[in-house]
């Protein structure tokens, strides 16, 4: 019956956006309808052939490890897109003659950046966040995922929304908020998505069997209900046409601009830092079988996190036409964020105490702890780029582009790829690795890619922002702007090496977790839930 | 540490934590961004600024479509070398009819939060064809293609359908603007058309693109940039020393 139900409601979205596509003002919402109708009439068929057959019963106690086994190999292959896309637009910035005439239109900085930036954010990054949630909230909770279905929902529901949005950038759609680029019928689509993915994880802890919520889940429940938040919020709009992909944002002007930063540093708040965190506190003690540094250490910065960072959105407008009273607000609280930061690096790094020695020989830990190393480092960056002073000369600036990726692929991407390494073993049931000298070359390749990228970024950060100021002695600007580009020169294409240098890590990741998968090593029996003692 | 004991109970209802931790993020949000809306001087009070033209909005949407905020910020901040290099510093009623806001956050190319007037036309379309010929260090893409992508009647009419929201979020369009939006749009491309400063003062009227008989997105862009910072009368503008 509920399968009939199913079949009714896709075919209606089949006839729906048939109709939409037909009537569509522009190239954008067409290609989205046309990917709605698709992805409707791929389930349709494969919900058809089931009908009627037997259901393979699956036992309660079972991990459903479906769903992660997908999203870690979505993970891995959009990571290598993102990087991708990104080394290419650092050499667009070098030599402007990539921007090739024949992609005019298509393919300029302009489009590309915005497909970056989403790609590893939203598709990598988002990718690991509902794969480890779903892994980490079934083995702390004891319990198979809530909602039968509907984790496989949230799985291709997410990606469907991925090529809404990398598709409408590369054929213009936008609003042109960073970070928040998807139109209105993306957004609509994530909401739904992100509801169902909140349903899944609230299900799955309420029915636990363990008594206490592990502290991993705290930061993945923050991270999935603030980040519902925050794209609403800033996501409110007024279709121009129901069968247009254009959109008027309700938020303008000042308003638009702290609601949007509000937004935008809250996405590295809670999408890169919360949810992040929640990985490190389930993955790190894992692979170094130790217990969690402190379990009060952990209290306290939890709740100190979430309640500050809420606040440091108006040091991206410092100096600018917002009031000054909101300024000063988020340059405090950004300083005072630096503490609730730290308290996660040290609760993460010292829950190696008395495993240190695992450094030596566990590359897979040696990964996860640069990870927080970067953490603590950009943490530290953070609070000290928002001092008002300081931020007069680093805003507008490379400073900021090499403080988000010492932070994004030092943190973010090296505690993901830990991660994986430890998860694909796990999940395809397998002794271990392919090979651990593959990982080291990993963690080398990108550890210097990040070294190199950041170094980079600082020297020509600080320095055009040190010849935008310059004044003679007759106090007449020194440096024409176009000066100060040319200057750069040597630097970008450094900082294109680097990104080089991490992308071919990620290749190398690619093909070891590849042939772990497929060699035929000695097959582990699946874990079920057990309740710990 | 009694205080951190009593966190079981929190730590062992689901929902409590969930609701909580909600109410926790709320907090900063709405002491932050509430008071924007009500507070008087968070818009300054000015002389000039009006909604845009449909011509601009149209070149304002190609300069949201193109991306052209990723590099190029609307914000001069009021420090020496900034309003000597570009001008009188922003003012929020400036943007007050942005939707959303094009501040920016990184300036890999200058500032234009006042690129009204400074550069003539042919200088615009020789840079958008081929940035590298007017700055040798530039390292812009081309946009040459705007000057064969022509304006149609329904551009102008989505364009219209635009301010139709915009009326709605409470622009300033009149029933006569919106009327004769259509017109408007392709009159601002012709010298000797019916004048759109009637409607919108200090709108700038003529062949943006130079090329004779077409209205193309370049028209749109450039008629955008030329109006950028121009529209606030400077004379009659009094800081508010408290905000």
């Amino acid at each position: 019956m509920w399968d009939y139900v199913k079949l009714a409601v896709l075919a209606l979205v089949v006839v729906v956006a048939a109709i939409a596509a037909s009537m569509a003002r522009d190239i954008a919402y067409l290609v989205h309808m046309l990917v709605i109708l698709l992805a409707a009439v791929i389930t349709f068929v494969w919900i058809i052939r089931r009908v009627g057959e037997p259901v393979p019963a699956h036992n309660p106690n079972e991990y459903m490890d479906g769903p992660i086994r997908y999203g870690v190999i979505a993970t891995a292959l959009w990571g290598v897109v993102g990087f991708l896309v990104g080394v290419v637009i650092a050499f667009q910035l070098a030599w402007p003659q990539l921007n090739f005439e024949w992609a005019q239109g298509y393919l300029n900085f302009g489009r590309l950046r915005p497909l970056h930036t989403s790609a590893v954010i939203f598709a990598f990054g988002g990718n690991a966040l509902i794969a480890s949630a779903f892994y980490v909230v079934q083995r702390t909770s004891a319990a198979r995922l809530w909602g039968g279905g509907l984790a496989w929902f949230v799985f291709w529901g997410y990606q469907v929304f991925i090529v809404m949005a990398a598709t409408g950038y590369v054929l213009g759609s936008t609003q042109g908020n960073e970070y928040a680029e998807p139109e209105w019928l993306a957004d609509l689509w994530l909401t739904i998505v992100w509801v169902a993915f909140l349903l899944v994880f609230m299900g799955t802890i309420i029915k636990r069997r363990e008594p206490h919520i592990y502290v991993a889940n705290w930061f993945y429940m923050a991270f999935i209900i603030t980040v519902a938040m925050l794209h609403i919020v800033n996501n409110i709009a007024i279709p121009v046409s129901v069968f247009g992909s254009k959109s008027v944002p309700v938020w303008s002007g000042v308003q638009s601009a702290m609601i949007q930063w509000w937004y935008g540093h809250n996405a590295v708040g809670f999408f890169l830092t919360a949810g992040f965190l929640g990985m490190m506190y389930y993955f790190i003690p894992k692979q170094a079988e130790r217990p969690v540094y402190s379990y009060k250490l952990s209290i306290m910065h939890f709740w100190a996190l979430i309640f500050l960072y809420i606040w440091a959105g108006p040091h991206h407008l410092h100096y600018t036409a917002l009031p000054d009273w909101a300024q000063t607000l988020g340059m405090t609280f950004s300083i005072m964020l630096w503490m609730p930061s730290w308290g996660g690096m040290i609760n993460g790094l010292m829950t190696l105490s008395g495993a240190w020695d695992k450094l030596r020989t566990d590359p897979i830990i040696r990964m996860m702890v640069v990870a927080v190393g970067f953490y603590g480092m950009a943490t530290f960056e953070g609070p000290m780029m928002s001092i008002k002073t300081v931020n007069s000369l680093s805003h507008y600036t490379d400073w900021t582009i090499g403080h988000v990726h010492s932070a994004a692929l030092g943190w973010n991407g090296m505690i993901t790829f830990g991660m994986l390494y430890y998860l694909v073993p796990k999940l395809w049931q397998r002794e271990g690795l392919y090979s651990l000298r593959l990982v080291s070359w990993h963690f080398w390749l990108a550890t210097i890619g990040i070294v190199l990228y950041a170094a980079s970024m600082w020297v020509t950060g600080i320095m055009e922002g040190l010849m935008w100021r310059e004044v003679d002695a007759q106090g007449f600007l020194v440096n024409s702007f176009a000066d100060t580009v040319a200057a750069k020169f040597p630097m970008y294409v450094v900082r294109g090496l680097g990104g080089v240098l991490f992308l071919l890590g990620a290749v190398i990741m690619c093909y070891n977790l590849w042939k772990t998968v497929t060699s035929s090593g000695e097959r582990k029996p699946a874990a079920a839930a057990v309740p710990a003692e | 540490m009694g205080l951190l004991d009593h966190h079981k109970k929190i730590e062992t209802h689901a929902t409590l934590l969930l609701v909580l931790s909600f109410l926790v993020v709320t907090i900063g949000g709405i002491v932050q961004i509430v008071p924007l809306f009500y507070l008087d001087n968070t818009i300054e009070k000015v002389e000039g600024m009006r909604p845009y033209s449909p011509l601009e909005i149209k070149g304002r949407e190609i300069y949201l479509r193109e991306g052209c905020y990723n590099c190029h910020s609307q914000m001069i901040r009021p420090m020496r070398d900034e309003v000597e290099r570009y001008g009188h510093y922003s003012l929020a009623a400036e943007s007050m009819y942005d939707h959303p806001f094009q501040w920016g956050s990184k300036r890999t190319g200058p500032d234009l939060a006042r690129l009204g007037g400074r550069y003539s036309d042919d200088w615009h379309v020789q840079h958008m064809i081929d940035p590298q010929s007017v700055v040798p260090e530039s390292i812009m893409p081309s946009y040459g293609f705007m000057m064969n992508r022509e304006l149609t009647r329904q551009d102008a009419e989505h364009v219209r359908d635009i301010m139709r929201v915009y009326q709605i979020l409470g622009h300033p369009y009149t029933d006569e603007m919106m009327e004769k939006a259509v017109d408007d749009f392709f009159a601002q491309v012709d010298e000797f058309g019916d004048p759109v400063a009637e409607r919108y003062p200090g709108a700038q009227q003529r062949n943006f693109d130079g090329q004779d008989g077409r209205v193309t997105e370049m028209d749109a862009i450039i008629a955008y940039m030329q109006m950028l910072g121009t529209l606030v009368d400077f004379d009659t503008f009094v800081p508010d020393a408290s905000r």
